[in-house]
């Protein structure tokens, strides 16, 4: 398996290259660059500028340049954020990215596993078609839409629970503090709790019909233990393939959700430094986030071969 | 079939082999989903819908571009609470906008453009998916695995931030949106396709075409790729929601179609900024776009269940 995890580090490396080199190029055929603005700046300047961020050298030579620093894990100064290096500003957002990411997967999976198990337990009874139902709407209603909705219930209406005001705040991190926390990560969370609802559902289903199952019960075991032990070990692997993918659809939906709420995560430079041709924040967003996936991609896998024994990736 | 039994010459019986009515794949699967009610009602109702983005301008007095100052965010003449001095421009249905533009023609409108988008992206995923998966997995080999470790290449790219790169350079142009989004979504059509074509290749009928003289090609087309549709189709109506999803996904981000044109996305995005004061402006093209990609879904999985050789 250290073969096999090797392998796939090593193969990441083009698959990087190709990313950086795609990213680079679009963004420099696009018209326009970061230092033009309505006022002209002197032509002196303007061409002292840009020698400095080697702007002034061609294109393919800039690519090279970038290349370099790249690999002494420099990404460079922002253009557009002033004495900030993108490292600082990825540096500064990651502990909030990566706190709402990991809440929202967390909420996502035990939420998400309850809900699957559950219905598959009262199959095409009442329970499973309210709770499919409820996921369909999840899958439907995009995040931009469930986080103003939900905004606007517990934060700006608030709720008054027993006398006390529990209404939340509707933007800002405030440190992480929880009650911050929650609208953020609920929205964040709720496509994924109706994909992991559903995809366990199915394999939950499926693994209740089978054989051993049948076995299990014939031998008088108590249907928790039934349940717990044998059905769902089977029924969550599935899932676990299906954790790159999440991953890749959280830090799309981070996007949405860090700009609604005004959180000071990665996601929120990412669409102004686009607009803004701030080249270098754009290319260490991507190439950032690019990582994050092929990395949690690979840790998927790994665990998929640890918790089924079926699986070897001995060739 | 008759129930007369095999009596008779030869001519007889080939004259009744032809009386015999064979049912194909597609006629099979048609009956089931008839029987599936969720399917046949989702149908209906996306028909209803497109019809109405399709004869949008007879269905209403107003235009979707025409700005009227004298109707600006008018609530819905049955919405409760409604000020009463804002019904004298006439019907609004759904209320007025905050240019005074009527709601109901812009949601419409707008349907036009997100089933635009999520029809021609999805079709451009479909022809390069399929025609990618079908000749990797047909042709296999050392090319089947160069070709699929380009679509794992790509599949680990963050898209999206791709698509955002391209709509802000290019100025959202219309044209790249569609091919922006559906140059993500034909890895999985390849993929699917591929896997379908891997098994086909070693059916006998493939081994009896190249036999019968027929070229690679004349196979591919011919003989792997029609008997590929079934999951095809299933994945078809699947995508088009995603699509439609991330259009309104750009467009809220700021990086969709441009006024006065609109989608469902832009509409979305615009009522979320006046939750507070004009709740139809998010509630009717919301409602909308969840109604159409519930019906895509629903006939996807009514679908699934009447092709899957599993249930026969």
């Amino acid at each position: 398996m250290t073969a096999y995890a090797l392998r796939r580090i090593l193969g990441a490396i083009p698959t990087l290259l190709i990313i950086i080199t795609l990213a680079f190029f679009m963004m420099r055929l696009a018209p326009g660059g970061p230092f033009d603005s309505q006022r002209r700046l002197p032509p002196e300047i303007e061409h002292n500028v840009k020698a400095a961020y080697h702007l002034d050298k061609p294109v393919y030579e800039q690519y090279f340049l970038y290349l370099g620093q790249l690999v002494h894990g420099d990404l460079g100064p922002s253009y557009k954020v002033k004495d900030f290096t993108v490292a600082q500003l990825i540096e500064e957002g990651l502990p909030v990215s990566i706190k709402l990411g990991l809440a929202a997967i967390t909420l996502a999976l035990t939420l998400g596993i309850a809900l699957g198990v559950s219905a598959a337990l009262n199959q095409n009874k009442l329970w499973d078609h309210a709770v499919m139902s409820v996921a369909m709407i999840g899958i439907t209603v995009p995040t931009f839409v469930t986080g103003p909705l939900l905004t606007l219930i517990f934060g700006v209406y608030g709720l008054k629970l027993f006398g006390a005001d529990i209404s939340l705040p509707v933007a800002g991190w405030n440190g992480g503090a929880l009650r911050n926390m929650i609208l953020p990560v609920v929205v964040l969370a709720l496509p994924q709790i109706a994909v992991i609802a559903r995809l366990t559902r199915g394999s939950m289903v499926e693994v209740l019909h089978s054989n051993y199952i049948r076995t299990a019960r014939a031998k008088g075991l108590p249907g928790h233990r039934i349940v717990t032990r044998h059905a769902m070990r089977a029924a969550i692997l599935p899932l676990v393939s299906y954790l790159g993918p999440a991953v890749a659809q959280l830090v799309t939906g981070s996007l949405i959700v860090e700009q609604i709420f005004g959180l000071p995560g990665i996601g929120r430079y990412f669409v102004i430094a686009a607009v803004d041709r701030d080249y270098t924040l754009v290319l260490g967003g991507v190439i950032f986030y690019a990582v994050i996936i092929i990395v949690l991609n690979l840790l998927a896998d790994l665990l998929y071969a640890v918790l089924d024994p079926r699986v070897s990736y001995r060739s | 079939m008759s129930a007369t039994g095999v009596t008779g010459d030869g001519a007889t019986l080939m004259r009744k082999a032809q009386d015999v009515q064979g049912r194909s794949l597609w006629v099979d699967a048609w009956r089931r989903l008839k029987r599936n009610r969720a399917a046949i009602v989702s149908m209906v109702l996306l028909a209803i819908i497109a019809l109405m983005a399709v004869l949008a301008p007879l269905l209403s007095q107003y235009s979707y571009a025409a700005v009227d100052y004298g109707t600006i965010s008018c609530a819905p003449d049955w919405w409760p609470g409604t000020d009463v001095a804002c019904r004298a421009g006439g019907t609004h249905w759904f209320g007025t906008d905050s240019l005074g533009r009527d709601l109901f023609v812009r949601v419409l409108y707008g349907a036009r453009v997100s089933l635009a988008v999520g029809l021609v992206a999805t079709l451009m995923s479909l022809l390069i998916g399929v025609a990618y998966g079908a000749i990797a997995g047909y042709v296999g080999g050392r090319i089947d695995a160069v070709m699929m470790r380009f679509v794992d290449i790509l599949y680990s790219l963050p898209f999206i931030f791709f698509v955002i790169i391209l709509m802000v350079l290019f100025n959202r142009n219309f044209f790249l949106l569609f091919v922006a989004i559906g140059a993500i979504e034909w890895l999985t059509m390849a993929r699917i396709v591929r896997g379908q074509a891997l098994s086909i290749k070693q059916k006998e009928f493939i081994e009896a075409a190249r036999a019968g003289g027929v070229n690679t090609w004349g196979i591919i087309t011919h003989h792997v790729i029609p008997n590929v549709l079934g999951p095809v189709v299933v994945y078809v109506t699947l995508t088009i929601p995603n699509v439609i999803l991330a259009e309104s996904f750009l467009s809220f981000l700021g990086l969709g179609v441009q006024e006065p044109l609109t989608s469902w996305g832009v509409l979305i995005s615009d009522g979320t900024g006046q939750i507070e004061t004009a709740q139809w402006l998010l509630i009717f093209p919301a409602a909308f776009m969840a109604l159409t990609l519930f019906c895509f879904n629903f006939i996807g999985d009514g679908l699934r269940d009447a092709l899957d050789p599993k249930d026969r």
